[in-house]
């Protein structure tokens, strides 16, 4: 007796490789922008955390460089329904650059060169789930794929994950983010499908 | 519209239905914007309109700031206007 016919879903996924519902395969990487690819030159890059009492935290690209880097490979999953398996980064987890930092704020907002924004729980920044990177397979950053460097939470909707990351405010009251504010989820979990309000 | 006094008063939203849908149901492309940030003119068709990302962004090509987004979901279309600080919608 022959197999059950699965129905259509685009192109047939890895074997063995768990791929969230309503998304595909791809093996190019996309890049989606909002708007004009920031060119950051690394002398004067910086990341400030600002705390919810005003408190400000920054690094330069030399601060960044000289903390523990980890070299995480992930899978990422974009709300316009492309994922992409097993890409490789190297960078520095939010563990590390909040670690002295004194906070009772649930909430993070973070900002972007050029502009763009995005909010999420800060317990999704920490954990060993968030890293800062600047490399990408073996290379720098591409600027239109978010270098110098950016945020990278891949267990939420890339849409989170902000290209030339600048900031993070941290709150104790949620506000929503660039597409947050437009009718995408405050949340992201690409795994409940999360993609708009109500989702 | 007076109340009993004979003073004006306002009336509900539903007032707005008739004009509002003679400035909707214009072409808004021929729509001349001011740009909250530079302050900017000109119509919608000539701003720079990126439109990969998970919704429409509209920005204006002399500053990039972001002039108008628009995002459509299964509850319905998403509208922001709030970089142009008005609109005139010409004759």
């Amino acid at each position: 007796m022959g197999s059950l016919t699965p129905g259509f879903h685009g192109r047939p996924r890895p074997q063995g490789v768990a791929l969230p519902p309503g998304q595909y395969v791809t093996e190019d990487f996309p890049v989606l922008s909002a708007g004009p690819t920031p060119r950051v030159d690394t002398a004067t890059w910086q990341l400030d955390v600002v705390t919810e009492t005003g408190a400000t935290h920054s690094w330069s690209w030399a601060d960044l460089m000289r903390l523990d880097q980890e070299e995480p490979t992930v899978d990422l999953h974009c709300v316009t329904r492309w994922s992409k398996f097993g890409t490789s980064w190297r960078g520095v987890s939010l563990d590390t650059l909040l670690a002295d930092v004194a906070s009772a704020a649930d909430f993070a907002l973070v900002g972007a060169y050029g502009g763009y924004t995005t909010n999420l729980p800060l317990a999704d920044l920490l954990g060993g789930k968030a890293w800062i990177v600047h490399t990408y397979d073996g290379a720098p950053l591409h600027p239109v794929h978010g270098g110098p460097a950016r945020l990278l939470v891949p267990h939420l909707y890339l849409w989170k994950s902000a290209k030339w990351v600048r900031s993070i405010r941290l709150m104790v009251q949620d506000s929503p983010g660039f597409w947050e504010q437009l009718g995408y989820h405050d949340y992201g979990d690409p795994w409940r499908e999360q993609r708009y309000q109500g989702d | 519209m007076q109340d009993t006094t004979g003073a004006q008063t306002h009336e509900d939203g539903n007032a707005l239905a008739g004009p509002l849908s003679a400035v909707f149901a214009h072409d808004m492309t021929t729509a001349v914007g001011r740009c909250l940030s530079c302050a900017a003119e000109r119509p919608l068709a000539e701003v720079s309109v990126w439109s990969h990302g998970p919704g429409l962004v509209a920005r204006c090509p002399g500053c990039d700031a972001v002039l108008l987004r628009l995002v459509r979901t299964p509850r319905g279309s998403w509208l922001d206007m709030t970089g142009l600080s008005r609109v005139l919608l010409p004759v």
